[in-house]
Formats: structure tokens, sequence, C-alpha cells
């Protein structure tokens, strides 16, 4: 039986159904499972992703861009392949995406977490013949903390620095991670806080979908020469050392992200402070979906590729790695 | 535990002096007295014996986890610390309550010092109940002491001012009183923040004063006639106390090192009570032998007749500190010399001996007569200000170490390891090679020397050039040549190469030069009779 994704320059493709899976070139059609920017690149003559995401896509590839958008769950047939959209947890209209052609189903999990996160849906497991995960935390070391402890620690940290007159500057994925962050710490404080351009327009489109989080203001907003001693700011990592961070006077950085579990890794980027919180499936989580998939063979992507399907093979499972241009990718 | 592990995670999250200080002070003042020893124990650079190896720990941890072998040396390289990688494989489930904290001071007496006397069974059932009452931290913290590695990111310095500032008694003085041996307890804790010391630890020596590299010319310190120059030897640095009928021989590192040295012992009874001498422990006979004699004699357990016979040591003393129980380190260094050479007169003991001074009329004289140092088995030069004070600790400005050029070669990058620490997560360690007969052959490890930038760069070529692995290490094309400095070369059959260099450190990447260029192993042989 052929394989109904393989892997082409330009990402995976899917030659029953005539489209590639979020593709870093051009393509015809594209299937997008997210729309972080290493999975929706511009350039494809049309996309189609969930309802959650659309807005997204559109704001990104601008208005001209053909961008369809489809309910969770929904059959949309392409070519000779049926397709829908299934709930990764990852981001807000994150999903993995279920094809069904010549009596096989493939589920490709593009990003994915099972962590709770009140931003976006949970995961759902999807039973299909062929798995295709990520693996960009698979080795046993990463394994995750309950995010509502980060929050706390997020909170006793940004508290603590009130205490002591600085700022408290974190850095984060500015779609997603940032949004959770918010939204986790809505349950501790009302205290606003200060955001990034780049985090306040991803903001307010999760606003529009109905997700509640702690108010915001935007740095840009604010009078020039103001004192942010005790003050949260929210930023994208793109902004760190940059002179758009010196306007905050004596602060002390943090990052949150899945890296911050090795403390190497936190001081060789220079971080006061490294929290916990990733928007994907730690080492635990991989095997328990995997396993729950009950998918005959596994296909890995994105990350530690090698390692994990080395260790599903020796668990006696079909299991190979999917070349895919993702590896290397600043995945926080 | 848990305030120690906080304490541990501040220290090496700041970089800051002022923090690391105030991070300390603000333990010991809210410690009980037993965890405030424990800690300033090991603040202070104190180390207990490894009571297991890191093996053991991760054969441990493969049995806890059911993973593959493999998998683990995986994980290792993400890590970089052996210490951390154990305790992010078994640290508590998330869903698992945390268990009652127990102090650190009872963490050492209950848990940690009695695995000495147990089987390696009783060891293994032991840590596995250890691990899951603690949090990653914690564990991180406790495998770091059970496995001899414990350090801390901030030097013994610091926390002796940290103490000094909270028993409000000035530093030189808090130096000396936590200076030696001495056991952990909460008595001892108390003793040390007294505002006078009620009595004196008769074994105790005092701080070392170390001395700075001259880096310009020796001309920029004056007239001549304001120092002295004595020979920078190549031994181990010590003081020789002598008092209450006995002596203790204490390394700089605060090792008591007394029943290695008998025939310094013996010279020692001919001194008189209350006195302390500064000097170098040296391997000679009639003259001083190389540092590879006195390894020789420190590298055995069993001192036997043979190895008294073949490394024979003396005490080269060049300063005397107490003299009838009376502390003369404010005396001026002239005074000093001439009571020192005056006390060894009158003890006549052929193992102890003075450092002598080395004349020179000028400074152009001094610099001709400091290149015989390398055929006399000596460093360099020392020049110390006649007028000064014995200090405490590095202070700039009184002691000046001279030192001849090390030896340097050109020598090829073959392996790579990951560091420790900081640097956990880049390749920082070297392996270097010297052609022989159209192949390499390893001749040095080295790591210090390049900065963060060159680092970087070579752990990025590392990566993308790596032959073939072997666990952690990475073997590399050879192709990289860097130019390296050592202080000492010897022959060793141990050695592959047949040589075995002393503190080699990177002076150099040498992008200019092609691997083939690389020295060869018969120069660096060269070397060896080039010192002989
Ligand atoms: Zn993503
Ligand atoms: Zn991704």
């Amino acid at each position: 039986m052929d394989d109904l994704v393989v892997s082409t320059p330009v990402g995976l493709f899917c030659p029953a159904g005539g489209f590639h899976i979020d593709p870093w070139g051009p393509a015809e059609r594209a299937v997008v499972t997210h729309v972080h920017a290493d999975h929706a690149r511009p350039g494809s003559a049309a996309y189609l992703c969930t309802e959650a995401s659309a807005p997204f896509l559109r704001r990104r590839m601008g208005e001209a861009a053909v961008v369809q958008g489809t309910a969770y769950g929904e059959r949309v047939r392409l070519g000779g392949a049926v397709v829908s959209f299934h709930p990764a947890g990852h981001v807000l209209g994150s999903a993995q995406i279920r094809i069904e052609a010549a009596g096989q189903v493939w589920v490709i999990s593009g990003d994915y977490k099972r962590a709770p996160d009140p931003t976006c849906p949970p995961f759902e497991p999807v039973r299909g013949d062929v798995f295709v995960t990520e693996a960009t935390f698979a080795l046993p070391i990463y394994r995750w903390p309950e995010p509502d402890a980060v929050a706390r620690e997020v909170m006793a940290w940004w508290e603590r620095n009130r205490q002591a007159h600085v700022a408290s500057l974190l850095f984060c994925y500015a779609m997603g991670k940032a949004q959770r962050l918010l939204a986790e710490l809505a349950r501790l404080t009302d205290r606003p806080v200060l955001v990034h351009g780049a985090v306040a327009e991803v903001s307010e489109l999760y606003r529009q979908q109905g997700v509640s989080m702690l108010a915001t203001t935007r740095v840009a907003e604010l009078p020039a020469r103001r004192s942010y001693a005790g003050e949260l700011v929210l930023a994208p990592l793109s902004a760190g050392g940059t002179p758009w961070v010196r306007r905050f006077g004596e602060r002390e950085i943090a990052l949150a992200s899945g890296w911050m579990r090795v403390r190497g890794t936190r001081r060789r980027k220079g971080y006061d402070r490294g929290f916990v919180l990733s928007d994907h499936a730690d080492w635990p989580a991989l095997l328990r979906t995997i396993e729950e998939t009950g998918a005959g063979r596994v296909l890995v992507t994105h990350g530690y590729t090698e390692e994990l399907a080395r260790f599903l093979r020796e668990g006696g499972r079909d299991a190979g790695v999917l070349a895919t241009h993702f590896e290397g990718e600043a995945d926080v | 535990m848990k305030a120690f592990a906080r304490l541990y995670e501040e220290l090496d999250r700041t970089t800051s002096t002022n923090a690391k200080v105030a991070a300390m002070a603000a333990y010991f003042r809210s410690a009980p007295a037993g965890d405030a020893a424990w800690a300033l124990f090991f603040l202070t650079q104190r180390k207990i014996k490894r009571l297991l190896p890191t093996r053991v720990l991760w054969e441990l941890t493969l049995e806890m986890t059911g993973m593959p072998g493999w998998l683990l040396e995986h994980c290792y390289a993400a890590v970089g610390d052996g210490a951390e990688l154990v305790a992010l494989l078994v640290d508590r489930p998330v869903d698992r309550p945390p268990a009652e904290d127990l102090s650190l001071e009872r963490w050492m007496e209950e848990r940690v010092l009695p695995l000495k006397d147990m089987d390696l069974a009783a060891q293994a059932r032991a840590m596995r109940e250890y691990w899951s009452d603690l949090e990653t931290l914690e564990i991180l913290v406790l495998n770091k002491i059970i496995t001899g590695e414990f350090r801390v990111g901030a030097s013994a310095t610091l926390a002796i001012r940290a103490l000094a500032q909270v028993a409000g008694v000035p530093q030189p003085i808090m130096a000396h009183r936590v200076m030696g041996d001495w056991p952990p307890s909460a008595g001892f804790f108390q003793h040390l923040l007294a505002p006078e010391p009620e009595h004196r630890l008769d074994s105790h020596p005092y701080p070392f004063f170390l001395a700075s590299p001259l880096e310009e010319d020796p001309a920029s310190l004056g007239a001549r006639a304001e120092w002295m120059a004595e020979w920078k030897w190549d031994g181990i640095r010590a003081q020789l106390v002598r008092r209450g009928g006995a002596t203790y021989v204490w390394s700089r590192g605060e090792e008591l090192v007394t029943e290695r040295f008998p025939e310094v012992i013996a010279g020692a009874t001919h001194l008189p009570e209350g006195t302390v001498l500064d000097g170098e422990l040296l391997a000679f006979r009639d003259q001083v032998l190389p540092f590879a004699v006195l390894q020789k004699r420190i590298g055995r357990q069993k001192l036997t007749p043979s190895i008294l016979a073949d490394a024979p040591v003396a005490f080269m003393a060049y300063d005397v500190l107490e003299e009838g129980g009376e502390d003369l380190r404010e005396r001026p260094l002239s005074e000093r010399r001439a009571r020192l050479e005056a006390l060894l007169a009158r003890a006549a003991a052929p193992a102890l001996r003075a450092s002598p001074v080395v004349e020179g009329s000028g400074w152009p004289d001094l610099a001709r007569v400091r290149e015989e140092a390398r055929a006399r088995n000596v460093e360099g030069l020392m020049l110390k200000r006649l007028s000064s004070p014995y200090r405490t600790g590095r202070r700039r400005g009184d002691w000046w170490k001279w030192k001849i050029a090390p030896y340097t070669i050109d020598a090829v990058l073959i392996y790579a390891h990951p560091g420790h620490g900081r640097r956990a997560t880049l390749f920082t360690d070297y392996t270097f090679a010297v052609w022989d007969q159209g192949e390499l052959v390893p001749v040095a490890k080295a790591y210090s020397g390049l900065s963060d930038a060159e680092i970087a760069e070579l752990d990025a070529w590392v990566r993308r050039h790596t032959r073939e692995r072997f666990g952690p290490t990475r073997a590399v094309e050879p192709v990289q040549v860097f130019e390296l400095a050592f202080e000492g070369i010897a022959a060793s059959t141990r050695h592959r190469g047949g040589v075995a260099v002393r503190f080699p450190r990177i002076l150099r990447w040498r992008k200019d030069k092609p691997a083939a260029e690389a020295d060869t192993l018969d120069s660096v042989k060269a070397l060896l009779t080039a010192r002989a």
C-alpha cells in the first residue's frame, strides 16, 4: 500500500488529495495545522485551516490570500481524500489533521500538548493506521510541572520584583504562550500586564474569539520616561537584547519555555529565571498519545526524532523518521 | 534542605557579587546553626568524601526508569551535568505530594553520612527513598554532595565576607576563624559568630598570602633595593604549624597533610613552641627535584621506605608568621626574614631550609638570573616588597610572581567533550594531538583559554564536523590547530605519546595554520631534553 503522506522538497505532501501539509515553500493547496511561523508560511495559492486559525492566517498572509476555515471534526473532500481537523491543544486553532484515502487513515499531529490550557480546546486522540507525531521534547528528561504551579511561580517572581522595585520582563512566544500566561495569571490576580505590540496584536484576536485573559496595555501607548518598577511585561523573544528593553530600567528577565527544564540552557541564554511552561507534549505525554491513537505505524518529525523512533522500535513498534524542515527551529 | 537548595539556586542564578553575599548572609542569619555550619562547610569549598560514584547513580536511574542506556546518554548530551541528569529523570512525579522538609543538618547526619557504612544494595534502597522525598533542585544538590562534586557559584572569600557581616567582625579575622579542619556543628558555628574568639585552635594555620602574576616590566615596581627576590618553587605551598608540642602541615587547599611528610615533622621537633612558617614542600636531594618526583610521593597510599628514599622531601621556608606564640604578620618582611634565618639556623634541621635570597644588583641582572629557572626546576622568580606585612588572600602590590614563559606547542583538535556547569550544553573540553609518523597522537586535554565567542564558534564547528561519537564525546575532523601553553613536561609511560604535560591551556586558535604544520611528537619531546 502506498504511503498517504510523503516527504517532498517543500514539505509533507498527500498525493491522493493533492495537497501539502504545513509546506515551507509555495504549494497549490496548503493544509495548515496551526499558525506558528514555522508551520504557516506565505506563498501558497490556497490555505485550508481551522475556523479558529483563519483570522490569524488572514492577518499574516494579507487580505488577498485565499484562506478557508473549517470547523473541528468537519469532513472536507480534497481530491481523492477526506480531510478533517481535530484539536491538538497546542495554541488557539491548532489541529491534528486526519486524512482518509484508499482505505487508510493517517493522522498528522502538528505540534500538540496534553497539559490543560485555558485558551484552547484540549487534544483529542484520533484513531488511525499511521500517526505522524512531533518530537520537540522527546527525551525522558522533559516532564512538565502542573501549569497552575508554574503560574504561581511566575506570580511569586513578579511579587518579589515588585517589592524590590524592579520590572519583571517575561519573554515568551507571542502567539499562544503569552495568551496562555495571561489566562493562567487571570486566576491569580487582576493586576494589568504590559505587553509588546506583537503580543498585543495576537491577544486581540484571542479576545475576539472569547478567550478571557488579564487586561493588557501596550508598552508603546504609555508615556515616555515612565517608571516600570514593579510591572510585569510580556514580550516576544525577538525583542530580547534590543534597545526596546532598555526603557524598563532595573529589571529581571525570564523565559517561559519547556527548554527551561535544564539549568544549563537557561544559564547559557542568560535569563535570570526560567519557567517550565511548554505548548508541546512532554515525554510521558508523547508515549501516552502514541498509545492512544492505536496506530500500527508511527512516523516522527520535528525535534528528537531519531531518539523517539528508536525508542519506539525497541519497544516493538513500527516507527521511523519523517524528514521535515522544522528541525532546529526555535520552538519555545 | 529546601532553604539550602534555594540558596544554591540563587548563587547559581546571579552574577552579582553583592547579591551572592546578600543571599549567603540572609541564609546564615535565618538558618538554624547546625544547618548554617554545614552550609558554610560547603560554601568554603570543603568536601565530604565521595560516598557513591556518579556511575552508580546512573545505574540506579536506569533501573528505576527502565530506559535504555543509549537514551540516558542522549539525555546527558542535552543536560551536560551528571547530577542534574539524574535529578531530571527521577524527580517526584507531578501527582505526588511533597514530603516534609528535613533540615540540612539532619539530611547530612542522618541520611547522607550513614551511606558510607552501607553495602551497595542498602545504598541503592536509601537513594531511591531520598529521591522520592525531594524536589528536582534538592535532588540535584543531594546528588552533587553524595558524589563529592558539590560546588557553588561563589568563592569561599565571598562566603567569609557574608559571615563576617553577620558576625560583625572584620573579614580577615573571620577568614582566620574558618581556616583549617573543623566539624560542621551548631557549636562550631556559634563559636564563629562570637565577637571575640574565646580560644584559638592550636592546629590552625593563618590565611595564605597569594602573589599576583607580574605582567609588566619589573622596573615599574620601583627601586630594586626595595625588593627581595626568591625562586618561585614548583612544589606544594604549605604552612608548618608548631604548637602545643605537636606539628601540623597544611596545604594551601587547607588540607592537613602532616602524615605525608615524616622527615619534615622530624625536622620540626627542633623548632621552638609557637612557631608558624610559610613555605613550599619540594622533592629535594642536594638540590630541587622535578615536580613529577614529588607527585610520586603524594600519589602513594602507603609511604614505604623505598618511596621515602626515592622521593625525599624538604620544606623550603620563606616566611615566619608566628614566633614564640606572637603573630608577626604585621611586621615588615625584612624583619621576618631576619627572624626566619636565625630560627632555622638554631634548628639546624636538614629538612627545613630557608629559601635562598636571589641576588642581582639591578632589574636587568635579575632578568638574566631568571633565565636559569628552567634548568633549576623552578617556575621563575618571586618579588616581595621588603617593607610589606604578610597579607591575606590575593592582594596586588607586595608579592609578585615573575614567571618564565611557559612551553608552547601547536596541536590539532581531535576530540571534543561537553563541558560542565555553565558550559554544560556546549563542547568546551578538548583533546589535542601532535603528529607522529603520519599519525595524530593525543598529548593534552585542555579547556580554558578561549573566549565565549570562540567557544560558541568551535561548538558549532564540532557539531557539523563530527566523525564519530563515543557517548557524549565527539571525534572531529582533524583540521583545527591551537597553540597550547603548559607549565611543565615529563616523560610518562601512562600516556600514549610518552609525555605528560602540566597545566595545559589554550593560548590561541591558529586559524592561519593548516593541520599538517602542527608540531610533531619529536619536537614536543625535544622540550623534555631542553629541560634536563
Ligand atoms: Zn507550534
Ligand atoms: Zn512547530
